[in-house]
């Protein structure tokens, strides 16, 4: 890849220390993805904010790279470990929450817009279609590049935070060339969010960069999420399009059999002691709609619902919170369903989610057990 | 051949090879580098001080925060070597200075599982 005399010179420790570590970061992601030159970026969106997932390594570097480091362009941040308003009531230790808030510190002294969401697509407007973009959370890339119609790489935690830091990111992979090589055929009939969160998981498995998807006339939000991150939790896929006519040379079915094939991996057991909605984070829209749902219902369980912080301001003002809350939801903000501190075997073996990316790390980092249902049927079988 | 190098270094170890691809935060664990995922191929392995060989990376974004704290817990691989880069593999070698190859498809077939080998 080739830099400027500029960036060699950040490249070289002339412009500090964190300049350098940026432009190390992104001298590899160019060079592993072939990249000829560095292009401007115009939004940021970094993970890496969750003490539960980064730790203390992640801690410290961040402590240290924040002492002289400075956001060039707009950046948003993931959910982090805990909502303040309700942290007590989880009882994670004050190692975890001091730990958290160091975290919380070096961002906002990098200058952060403190969203702590996993969705920035729906809680800030969307910049003009083109606009080249780093977003590192995978369902956020995914969504930007697909319909955000944006440009991003489906960045990690390190270059979207070297972008956000240089202003810059390589013109690489889906900057460049985001035709499909794949085109999968939806075969599957009366389709729900949790059927397109099984059809990304697959996809993301099968497609490389891009993907083709067939049968398919348009997504409802939910069900555009759900795929989103599903599609981000099992492969390097960082974009899809609905298209009946793809020339991408490669054809796969996507049939009842592939999709029970999916279930059976994600899907381990047939009840959850608890219920999770949100990875992503649930927006505005699936909360009214959810409040709509529960109208003269309440749920039988323990129900976590995960959702930016100005969502559920909008809820409340609105009403809807109350409602959610009456029907016996807790309203959580700042962080998420996924790689959550919150949900454990000290408490729970099951959990009961919409959620395939929720699904995945529930089982593989929390240890738990998950039962997968659509929406509906949590409402039909889980409230009265 | 090695067709690229993307974190220089010079290594020599005994190799670690996966069939399937890796998701750091999902299925590695940062503190002792054991793969935790029960359905992974290399299930209840230990990844630190080898010559990590996998088709690439998959999954969360925060895997390259996984790499970084596997270096800072001396558990990390001694070196990593890919059939193609992603950026969350490239991103955490890069800041961790673990040695990251790409490999020819012909050098990618014949590293065998327990072999010795040289790279960089």
């Amino acid at each position: 890849m080739e830099l400027t005399k500029d960036e060699e010179k950040s490249l070289n420790g002339e412009h500090g220390e964190a300049m350098q570590t940026a432009y190390r970061i992104l001298s590899a992601t160019g060079e592993a993805t072939d990249a000829e030159k560095l292009v401007p970026i115009h939004w940021a969106h970094v993970s890496g904010v969750n003490y539960n997932t980064i730790g203390d390594a992640g801690e410290e570097f961040l402590a240290t790279i924040s002492k002289d480091a400075k956001f060039r362009v707009r950046t948003t941040v993931n959910p982090m470990g805990y909502d303040k308003d309700s942290v007590e009531k989880f009882g994670l230790d004050e190692n975890f929450i001091q730990k958290q808030e160091s975290i919380r510190e070096s961002y906002k002294k990098m200058g952060v817009t403190p969203s702590f969401s996993c969705i920035p697509y729906e809680i800030y407007d969307m910049p003009q279609e083109g606009t080249q973009v780093a977003f590192a959370e995978t369902n956020a890339a995914i969504y930007a590049n697909s319909v955000g119609k944006l440009k991003t790489n489906k960045e990690s935690a390190f270059s979207a935070l070297a972008s956000a830091i240089t202003g810059k990111s390589p013109y690489s992979d889906l900057r460049k060339d985001d035709s499909p090589t794949m085109s999968i055929a939806m075969k599957v009939s009366d389709p729900n969010e949790l059927t397109f969160g099984l059809l990304g998981y697959f996809a993301g498995k099968v497609a490389d960069k891009s993907v083709a998807i067939s049968g398919v006339k348009n997504l409802d939000k939910r069900c555009n999420k759900s795929l989103c991150a599903s599609m981000g939790t099992s492969g390097t896929c960082g974009k899809f399009v609905l298209d009946d006519n793809s020339d991408a040379s490669e054809k796969v079915d996507f049939d009842e059999k592939e999709m029970q094939k999916v279930y059976d991996e994600l899907n381990t057991t047939e009840s959850g002691d608890l219920i999770t909605l949100g990875s992503p984070q649930l927006g505005l829209e699936e909360m009214t709609d959810l409040a709509s749902m529960l109208k003269g219902r309440a749920f039988k369980k323990r129900c976590l619902i995960f959702c930016p912080r100005t969502i559920q301001e909008q809820a409340r003002h609105m009403g809807y919170a109350g409602q959610l809350e009456s029907a016996g939801c807790e309203l959580m903000s700042d962080c998420c369903t996924c790689l959550t501190p919150l949900v454990t075997k000290k408490d729970v073996d099951s959990v009961t989610t919409n959620s395939i990316k929720g699904a995945y790390y529930l089982k593989n980092s929390n240890g738990l057990d998950v039962n997968l249902k659509p929406l509906s049927e949590i409402v039909r079988d889980e409230t009265s | 051949m090695t067709l690229k190098t993307i974190v220089k270094g010079k290594v020599t170890g005994k190799v670690l090879k996966s069939s399937q691809p890796i998701n750091f935060l999902g299925s590695v664990d940062k503190k002792t580098g054991a793969i935790t995922d029960q359905k992974h191929a290399l299930f209840g392995k230990k990844i630190a001080g080898s010559i990590l060989v996998f088709p690439n990376g998959i999954g969360s974004s925060v895997g390259a925060y996984t790499i970084y704290s596997l270096k800072s817990n001396n558990s990390a691989p001694a070196a990593m070597a890919c059939q193609k880069a992603d950026l969350t593999v490239a991103s955490g070698c890069a800041l961790a200075n673990i040695p990251l190859f790409i490999l020819s498809p012909d050098e990618y077939d014949s590293m065998k599982d327990g072999d010795e080998i040289s790279l960089g």
